[in-house]
């Protein structure tokens, strides 16, 4: 028997399939087992906000990218070289994002009558059998009736059997990218311990997989994608919130203080508040609150009694904890508020990525309420990023917000990871001793502009503190009008005093002068980076800086923005970078955005970097 | 009856240490004064360490009240002060945390986070004075003000059902649900020693005279003339007794309370108070008869109704870290970011 074997550089499969066909089980299988060998990758999963939508419905579909390689990685791909599809409404849904001529794999049993229906298309429009897939390389596996026939025996129900058919399309495709099962087999064999019936069905049925490609399929090509050229170093996978969390666990313990969160259940957050249940070694004390603003509201509590205080949540919980916000910004509370942004407004697209939350960041706020807004790049960005909100929020004692989203959130790639010791110090001391002759002055500032935190226990250093304008230093209150306006300038300074302790701003890819910045923020990276590859391989004049500091902004923005003749802007909103860098750079920025729950395509911003250099 | 008894060896601070430098802002003659009167008077006999004194508030009159007291203390936002308690006690455990708060903040605006600190159970007193009017917004009614009442916002009288705040508490299965009056400051400050002595969210309703907006709402129940006839001060273990001198009893007849002649009863006959018994304070909670009405009706119960003896909140949370890390050992930092695939590149 022999199979023709290629090898890529890169390829990028979607699995898609009903919400219930396991198919973000079986792309995070594939993800680890492509990163354990050595692959660079990155992932996306797309799924609908539904539990269980009705099934073999468009409603219905999940679905989850996977773009892996043996060059560097940035995103999850733009148009995918394979197509997996377990049912019509899957491939009706996804088709479009197929490179022309890329293999679909489909699963005849999801093409029968009653799933061409839900999927809306004619019994006689049937794709497979139409000819409109003729410019694709179509492979028909009935991988139902496969499962049912290699379990009939097994003692299981239906349903039981049906359920491990994700595991068929696992090992046809691990036999296709010339991949081992093993890692597959341990993760079975640790979920399914208890479970040995369902344990051996699985393996039975991955392995089932595997050996279809190797005895029937002979027209099917195998292909190898070598490990790739990656910095030298140990590296795990990791998904955004999860390195989130460990960030805060990070933080929580270079600096000493115990971790608080206060948490109310939503998506896409959730998953943090999952995680650090989990660390209860770690002293972790997490909360889950009776709503939003109790969750922060007992985070601010905790804070105030000298933990490290983290409340997480989503576009519409944030909006309902900005009066406590507004409260630790005039408390001057350490306080780290995590947005894990979502399509917008209300209740939006729950599952979808979004950075419109940017401007509610900076500004969604009674009263003048700054505080620093800090976003992640990517998935493993957000261990660095948490922890530099949380170095900030204690040593400036100020709220902090973090900004990630659904995008990097879930989104997975190779980390690697760094040894404790390698972590920046945190240094937190809480006062111990009156600043003030016989008394203690709270509001009493230091050359950062920041004040003492004195936890209650600490004697002598009993003090009020409170929602109402305080006396400058006294922390009393104070209705006084000039005082009024010395605090909200001092609030202003104490922020804007951070830029002085953060790392200047650089550029990523590009010449440090020239006719074109792409100026990015959060998520954006990914796609912009590769983009700029793109457009540097056509010798375009073009560079590209991500900002992670966006309040405040690193000192040096502003000349790296005079040394461009334009700026683009790609954002997942309706323009909102930009505007705050035309108001305070005051430069024609272009605006360039994409509010569709998804993320750019680097094909979409390479695009434009073309439109915008051939314009005058 | 548990009395806690005052114990001035415990003292490590006076009540004029208490006593913050800033200007007192209620109205004159407001019921606040007497309630931060006993509040400091009871604070140094507790034995607390004052650093280890926490006072947080809400917003609205009675808020203010952190201000004065010369512990550690926060004035929050609206209805959050209860939120707010939850986290520091969870992340503090060894604190002495009193909650101050009022009718509006606690039960409209707070009413989530009130019910959920009851049936949670941390160990914190909650001082709620019940003025039964929302005093610092000049006088719009409260989720407490009885029906009909005419007021700024209710010109024609209002049309809201009132909450009944024990019943209410009781019904979050609160462990300590108790009433007093700011007017009776021997009463008073036994019940604030009793809230601090129970293990529990202590729930204190204190009925507070608002006398620029709501004077004289529980004239009723405070003043010489009415107030034997009209209130009943609750024991545990003893007979339910009100009037002038004692003349009235209450006795149960089947499930339905009933006022009866002391001339033709003896004690014996009477319901005797037991603090422990859910069912028989829920039906004391339900004494609740608007006595300006007139006619036939209960007297008001103050006292302690309902003591249940229930683990904390932050004891639970405590002792579950300490077991994981008993049996899991501390986490380790190094092996968390590794995890446990990992993979090397040369």
């Amino acid at each position: 028997m022999s199979h023709q074997t290629d090898t890529l550089e890169r390829v990028i499969i979607k699995f898609a399939g009903d919400s219930g066909d396991g198919m973000q089980l079986t792309g995070t299988q594939f993800t680890n087992t492509a990163a354990l060998f050595g692959n660079d990758i990155s992932t996306f999963p797309d799924f609908p906000a539904e539990i269980r939508a009705p099934q073999g419905t468009l409603a219905g579909v999940s679905g989850y990218q996977l773009h892996f390689g043996s060059t560097n990685i940035y995103s999850p791909g733009d148009r995918c070289d394979v197509l997996v599809v377990m049912n019509a409404a899957a491939l009706k849904a996804n088709l479009k994002q197929l490179k022309k001529g890329g293999i679909i794999i489909a699963n005849t049993e999801g093409f029968d009558a009653k799933n061409l229906r839900l999927a809306n298309i004619a019994e006689q429009d049937n794709p497979l059998e139409n000819g409109s897939l003729e410019p694709y390389k179509v492979i028909r596996i009935d991988v139902t009736k496969m499962t049912r026939s290699a379990l009939n025996d097994s003692g299981l129900g239906t349903k039981e059997i049906d359920r491990s058919k994700n595991m068929f399309v696992l090992g046809f495709l691990y036999w296709m990218y010339n991949r081992t099962l093993d890692n597959s087999i341990k993760f079975l064999e640790e979920k399914f311990s208890k479970k040995p019936d369902i344990l051996n069905a699985n393996i039975k049925i991955l392995k089932a997989g595997y050996h279809y490609g190797d005895t029937t399929e002979t027209m099917t090509p195998r292909f190898v994608v070598n490990p790739a050229k990656m910095k030298p170093g140990v590296y795990r996978n990791i998904m955004g919130n999860q390195a989130t969390a460990m960030g805060l666990i990070a933080a929580s313990q270079k600096s000493g203080l115990e971790l608080f969160l206060g948490s109310y259940p939503i998506t896409p957050a959730s998953d943090i508040l999952h995680e650090l249940a989990k660390y209860k070694s770690f002293g972790v004390k997490t909360f889950q609150a009776e709503d939003e603003i109790a969750a922060i509201c007992s985070t601010i509590g905790a804070a105030f009694g000298g933990s490290l205080g983290v409340t997480t949540s989503s576009g519409p919980g944030i909006a309902l904890k900005g009066e406590a916000i507004g409260l630790s910004v005039m408390l001057e509370i350490p306080l780290v508020v995590i947005n894990v942004q979502r399509g917008g407004p209300s209740t939006g697209l729950p599952t979808k990525t979004e950075q419109s939350d940017l401007m509610q960041a900076m500004y969604g706020r009674n009263g003048e309420a700054p505080m620093p807004v800090i976003a992640a790049s990517s998935p493993a960005d957000c261990f660095d990023t948490v922890y530099e909100a949380c170095r900030i929020a204690v040593e400036f004692m100020t709220p902090v917000m973090f900004l990630s989203d659904g995008y990097v959130a879930n989104g997975a790639e190779p980390w690697r990871f760094p040894k404790s010791s390698d972590l920046k110090p945190i240094s937190v001391e809480f006062a111990k001793a009156k600043n003030g002759g016989d008394k203690y002055l709270p509001y009493k500032r230091d050359e950062k502009l920041s004040r003492p935190w004195a936890v209650p226990g600490t004697p002598g250093l009993e003090h009020r503190i409170g929602g109402i304008e305080k006396q400058h230093e006294t922390g009393n209150i104070s209705y006084d009008p000039e005082n009024h306006e010395f605090m909200v300038h001092m609030r202003e300074a104490k922020v804007e005093k951070i830029a002085d302790f953060i790392p200047d701003q650089t550029i990523d890819s590009g010449p440090s002068k020239g006719k074109l910045l792409v100026l990015g923020w959060g998520s954006t990276y990914g796609s912009i980076k590769t983009a700029l590859i793109d457009a540097h391989a056509k010798g375009y004049d073009v560079a590209h800086a991500q900002i992670r500091h966006l309040k405040p902004f690193p000192k040096n923005l502003g000349e790296i923005l005079y040394n461009y003749d334009k700026v683009l802007i790609p954002e997942m909103n309706n323009g909102q970078l930009v505007r705050i860098i035309r108001d305070k750079y005051m430069i024609p920025a272009i605006a360039f955005n994409k509010i569709q729950g998804m993320p750019f395509t680097a094909g979409e911003i390479f695009e434009k970097i073309e439109q915008v250099l051939s314009e005058k | 009856m548990s009395t806690v008894e005052p114990n001035p060896s415990m003292t490590t601070f006076t009540s004029k240490e208490l006593v913050t430098d800033q200007d007192v802002r209620w109205c004159p003659g407001c019921g606040d004064y007497s309630i931060l009167k006993q509040v400091q008077t009871v604070m140094p006999e507790l034995g607390i360490p004052r650093e280890n004194i926490v006072f947080v508030s809400g917003i609205g009159c009675s808020s203010r009240f952190p201000y004065y007291m010369e512990t550690f203390g926060m004035h929050s936002i609206h209805g959050r002060a209860t939120a707010i308690a939850s986290g520091l006690k969870a992340a503090r455990p060894d604190l002495s945390v009193w909650i101050v708060s009022g009718d509006g903040d606690s039960m409209s605006i707070g009413g989530n986070h009130f019910i959920h600190l009851l049936r949670r159970n941390f160990d914190v007193n909650l001082l709620v004075f019940n003025n039964e009017i929302y005093g610092l917004t000049k006088g719009q009614y409260s989720p407490t003000s009885e029906e009909g009442k005419v007021t700024k916002s209710t010109p024609f009288g209002s049309v809201d059902h009132p909450f009944n705040p024990s019943a209410l508490a009781l019904g979050a299965d609160s462990t300590f649900v108790s009433r007093s009056m700011d007017r009776d400051p021997v009463h008073l400050k036994e019940i604030l020693r009793r809230a601090h002595k129970h293990k529990g969210t202590s729930f204190v309703e204190i009925y507070q005279n608002c006398n620029v907006f709501n004077d004289g709402a529980f004239e009723i129940f405070t003043d010489k003339e009415t107030k034997k006839i009209e209130t009943l001060f609750v024991e545990h273990g003893k007979p339910l007794v009100f009037g002038q001198n004692g003349e009235k009893g209450i006795k149960l007849d089947g499930f339905k309370p009933v006022v009866v002649d002391m001339a033709s009863h003896s004690a014996n006959d009477l319901w005797i108070h037991d603090e422990t018994d859910r069912l028989k304070a829920s039906m004391l909670s339900r004494f609740f008869d608007n006595p300006r009405k007139g006619g036939e009706h209960l007297p008001r119960p103050f006292g302690v109704f309902y003591v249940e003896d229930r683990p904390c909140y932050e004891d639970g949370m405590k002792t579950q870290i300490e077991s994981i890390i008993t049996s899991k050992g501390s986490g380790d930092l190094d092996k968390l970011l590794r995890g446990r695939d990992v993979w090397e590149i040369q």
